[in-house]
């Protein structure tokens, strides 16, 4: 295993991106799906080993080829990258392990094998992007992630997800696009795409436009991406209508990992090289990151459509990641990218229930779901614990983070006053929203009983008391996603001047 | 078995028994209820047991495990939680023989659920009364908080949710919006939330600071009914009546102002504040309250509501006390706690019974009902006098304390507070006294009667002859709290 242990940040890739092709000569039923789930859960124990080896010894690097850096490429897994590999591949095994039944419902069985080369194409180039140690293969594992997410959303049987979808490629690009046009100009400057060499020759050429322009681009273009709001009109309706299993999979981990590119970008590259980038970027995000949490909140809370519901309740939940790294301190970044980690937790969960509800009540709309907690009280039990979880109650992840971002928040004294109020407000404005839920799941009348007799399986059950449990597990043990944020942070502010 | 692991079996032996009654339910519901008193019976044992060391000066805890730097999952066990548990527990026992009769004779819908949330909203009161720093007590307050939601909304209609949200509602606004970043607060500037004798903050925070930290903590802690953060109580009044009684009488409204006196005491310290101007008008908001709640209560024609307004006045008592600062009026804080806790239950107790046995809920329709249930109202009127402060009732002592304290401060403003509240609570609960006992039942006579189901009744005569045992027999209890201010005596 010596041998092929060294080789771990190239399979986190290799691995799914093989099996993508022969999933789909997978005709018989339920082996694309068996081969998708067992390379899913293959990539989530390389995930693993790759954390412990960079919790035990540092960051991971991996010369492809054994070519050295900058001329070779590299791959280089540190406490960040670790930490969102868990997040994207544990989501992907999840839904994969839990969803099976969901998604037979709601994939033919002729599109499947497509369907399931297209989850692996999406896992791949996630991964890919978080290994990746240079900003052209970033690029390129971007492109496959986003067009494999694009036939993800649009391989359900709704035929909304189709304009949304329209709207996501357009947007999605764009973003591409003006990524391409920074890294472009940097090269230009430069002459090199590997990050680590590119932060060191950024130096000699900091002050020059190019770079800035270079440096707007990647940003915005990251933040269109990562649905910062207000760049974030793509992501309730591709969301909304994209089968169940893949909206617990994208949203538990796909805009994340462009926040990671963002980081990556704007801590690494340029925050030690370009004057006043820490305050430019500060000042630019920070009330991006408020408006967002207030707007994704307040628009939450009136939403009738739960999964359109829960998608603002991203949109706001990006925004504290975004406070949290707007802050450019140890315990903001700290704080955002432990959210990154515990929102993964709550909403993979909470959609996961929701896939569960879809599959017995008659819609998805809040008045479809009168009644839904008699008639699932298992599943609605793990919904109301993960709800819990994003509300930021005592005992479950999502209150670590919160805690974590009032502390750093507070760092800042008095002007921190006016932050905390908008932290607090928003988590009250997430207990209107999962309440209003809870009521009518509760208590609302049932209209039509039995109006359809499938009966969920017990793997999804288990499957999504399993997510519900690691919302309190790591609400209580925080440990391990509270040292590599920590690392992380630390990371990436040690280029600070 | 040491002291730690038995502060640990105090907190799962409910949850067990949750698990165990809901698995009883499925069989039957006599198994679930023996079940239910077993637990009630184990638990009372366990915390008791933990009694002799506390008087003996010893602290136990334990500390489960350490969530951030600084931040811990701790538990001690002081004077002021052992009286708190020791309470809660005790009364639990006497409690669920009262829901026995009470939800059996009402034909109430989902027992089984009732019966286990119950014991897990036990289980939250156990951890917020040993909680040994503001961060375990914040997990057990949120705990408890969302435990109970189920038995304020048990009835399920529309009514009942709507009142339930106002519940649920004010609870978690005021302690993620204030009680929250008032502890995030006091960990950044005092670097931990252990509860210390003489407090944590001195030197660490001053000037007007101190009061906008106390007032986060004191209306982040909506449980224990300052106002204007009171309105959940009365709401809460739609849940079955065994819930107002321990819980909105005894457990959930004693957690808040439990919560209060331990900050004051622990993490304030009362030199302190006592030294602080800026936390003066702490005094001056429990006091309105008192007057304004009762003055709210004159007005109420529900039984039920007319006794949750009385309990918000007598938190205020508590609360009005711990805020005098001297340590006479501390012992008073806690001695009240217990002998609210008689008064209220029993009050309650009866509020149950009369309506089991003759749907009646309003103040009115109690004319001339002291003879068809003279056990039950014989009861109610020991709870109403307990109320007023008249001997020998439990009322008295504590008032004796509280009166005590203020003209150690020479507050004169908490004694005249207390002699006008005394007149108003003398006001709303005697006219409910000589209506049941001296006037006629209003013609026609409606149909006939008796006492509610004997559980009930054997549960109320017991809260009501421990009304009166606390008048006589208070000695320990005080001893046991003169401990909280040693050091200032």
């Amino acid at each position: 295993m010596s041998g092929l242990g060294q080789h771990l940040p190239a399979l986190q890739v290799v691995v799914p991106i093989l099996v993508a092709p022969m999933v789909v000569l997978l005709r018989p039923r339920g082996l694309a799906w068996a081969a998708s789930t067992a390379a899913s859960v293959l990539s989530f124990v390389i995930a693993i080993e790759l954390t412990l080896q960079v919790l035990g010894a540092g960051p991971v690097g991996y010369l492809m080829g054994s070519w050295p850096a900058p001329y070779g490429i590299e791959l280089r897994v540190d406490a960040l990258s670790a930490l969102l590999l868990l997040v994207v591949t544990g989501a992907s095994t999840v839904a994969l392990v839990g969803g099976r039944q969901s998604l037979d419902a709601q994939i033919e069985a002729d599109r499947q094998p497509y369907f399931f080369a297209a989850w692996l194409l999406a896992l791949a180039g996630l991964s890919g992007i978080l290994v990746a140690a240079d900003a052209f293969n970033i690029f390129v594992f971007m492109e496959i992630s986003s067009l494999a997410s694009y036939v993800l959303i649009a391989g359900g049987p709704d035929r909304r997800a189709l304009p949304s979808v329209f709207k996501y490629l357009i947007m999605g690009t764009i973003g591409a696009t003006f990524y391409l046009i920074g890294v472009g100009l940097i090269y230009m400057m430069t002459g090199t795409l590997n990050l680590a060499d590119m932060e060191l020759r950024i130096h000699a050429v900091g002050d020059l436009t190019p770079i800035l322009a270079a440096a707007g681009f990647i940003t915005v273009g990251l933040a269109l991406k990562a649905a910062i709001f207000p760049l974030h009109v793509w992501l309730p309706n591709a969301y909304t209508y994209a089968p169940h299993m893949a909206t617990a999979f994208l949203a538990a981990c796909s805009t994340k990992v462009s926040l990671y590119v963002l980081l990556r970008f704007d801590f690494f590259v340029f925050q030690g090289n370009l004057e006043g980038h820490d305050l430019q970027f500060a000042i630019y995000l920070m009330p991006l990151a408020v408006l967002g949490i207030l707007v994704g909140s307040a628009v939450a809370m009136f939403e009738r459509n739960i999964k359109r519901l829960l998608a603002f309740s991203s949109v706001a939940q990006i925004g504290y990641m975004m406070l949290g790294a707007s802050l450019v301190s140890i315990a903001g970044l700290t704080a955002g990218i432990l959210h990154i980690f515990n929102h993964a937790l709550a909403k993979g969960t909470l959609f996961l229930a929701v896939a569960s509800f879809a599959m017995v009540a008659a819609g998805l709309r809040l008045n479809e779901l009168s009644g839904i907690a008699r008639r699932m009280p298992w599943t609605f039990g793990a919904f109301v614990v993960a709800g819990l979880s994003l509300i930021g109650i005592p005992g479950t992840a999502g209150f670590v983070s919160k805690w974590y971002l009032i502390m750093a928040v507070m760092e800042l004294g008095p002007a921190g006053v006016p932050l905390v109020a908008v932290i607090l407000i928003s988590s009250l404005m997430a207990v209107v929203y999962i309440w209003r839920i809870v009521e009518v799941a509760c208590f609302a009348k049932t209209e039509e009983q039995g109006s359809s007799a499938i009966a969920v399986s017990p793997l999804m059950v288990a499957v999504t008391w399993l997510a519900a449990l690691a919302n309190i597990y790591f609400g209580l043990a925080p440990a391990l996603p509270l040292t590599l944020s920590g690392d992380a942070a630390a990371e990436l502010l040690r280029h600070l001047p | 078995m040491n002291a730690g692991s038995t502060i640990i079996l105090a907190l799962l032996l409910p949850l067990a028994g949750a698990v165990a009654i809901a698995l009883a339910g499925r069989i039957s519901a006599n198994l679930r209820e023996t079940v239910t008193l077993a637990t009630a019976g184990g638990l009372a044992m366990t915390v008791w047991s933990l009694l002799p060391a506390v008087m003996a000066g010893e602290r136990p805890g334990v500390s489960i495990t350490e969530l951030l730097p600084g931040v811990e999952i701790a538990f001690s066990v002081e004077p002021l939680g052992m009286l708190f548990a020791a309470l809660a527990s005790g009364l639990w026992i006497i409690n669920s023989l009262y829901s026995i009769g009470y939800m059996r004779g009402n034909n109430e819908r989902n027992q089984t659920r009732f019966y286990v949330m119950f014991a897990v909203s036990l289980a939250a009161t156990m951890g917020v009364a040993f909680a040994g720093n503001l961060f375990t007590l914040f997990l057990f307050y949120e705990a408890l908080t969302l435990s109970t939601y189920p038995l304020v909304s048990h009835k399920g209609d529309a009514a009942t949710v709507r009142s339930a949200r106002v519940y649920l509602g004010i609870l978690l606004t005021t302690s993620i919006g204030l009680f929250l970043p008032a502890i995030i607060w006091t960990y950044s500037v005092a670097g931990t939330g252990d509860f210390v004798t003489g407090g944590i903050l001195a030197s660490k925070i001053n000037g007007p600071a101190v009061g906008l930290l106390l007032g986060l903590f004191v209306f982040g802690i909506g449980k224990a009914a300052v106002m204007p953060v009171h309105r959940w109580l009365p709401a809460a009044m739609v849940a079955p009546t065994p819930v107002s009684a321990l819980l909105h009488a005894v457990a959930v409204v004693k957690a808040g102002v439990f919560a209060v006196t331990k900050i004051i005491v622990y993490i304030f310290g009362v030199d302190f504040l006592f030294a602080e101007p800026s936390s003066g008008w702490l005094l001056y908001a429990a006091a309105f309250t008192i007057i304004a709640a009762s003055v709210v209560a004159l007005r109420q024609q529900n039984l039920k509501r007319l006794l949750a307004y009385s309990t918000i006045a007598q938190l205020s008592y508590v609360v009005m006390a711990a805020a005098v600062l001297k340590p006479l009026a501390e012992i008073g804080a806690a001695i009240h706690m217990v002998a609210h806790a008689f008064g209220k239950i029993t009050l309650f107790f009866a509020a149950g019974a009369i309506y089991v046995a003759s749907r009646k809920t309003e103040v009115h329709q109690l004319r001339g009902i002291g003879l068809r249930m003279p056990v039950t109202m014989t009861a109610f009127t020991i709870g109403a006098l307990s109320m007023i402060g008249v001997p020998p009732t439990g009322g008295f002592v504590s008032k004796w304390y509280i009166l005590a304290g203020a003209f150690q401060a020479d507050n004169y403003f908490a004694v005249a507070t207390i002699i006008v509240s005394t007149a108003l609570n003398a006001a709303y609960f005697l006219p409910i006294i000589y209506m049941a006992w001296f006037m006629r039942e209003p013609e026609p006579a409606a149909a006939a009667h008796g006492e509610a189901p004997w559980p009930a009744v054997l549960a109320l005569a017991i809260t009501a002859v421990l009304t009166i045992a606390f008048f006589f027999f208070n000695g320990a209890t005080i001893q046991l709290e003169r401990q909280v201010v040693e050091n200032l005596l």
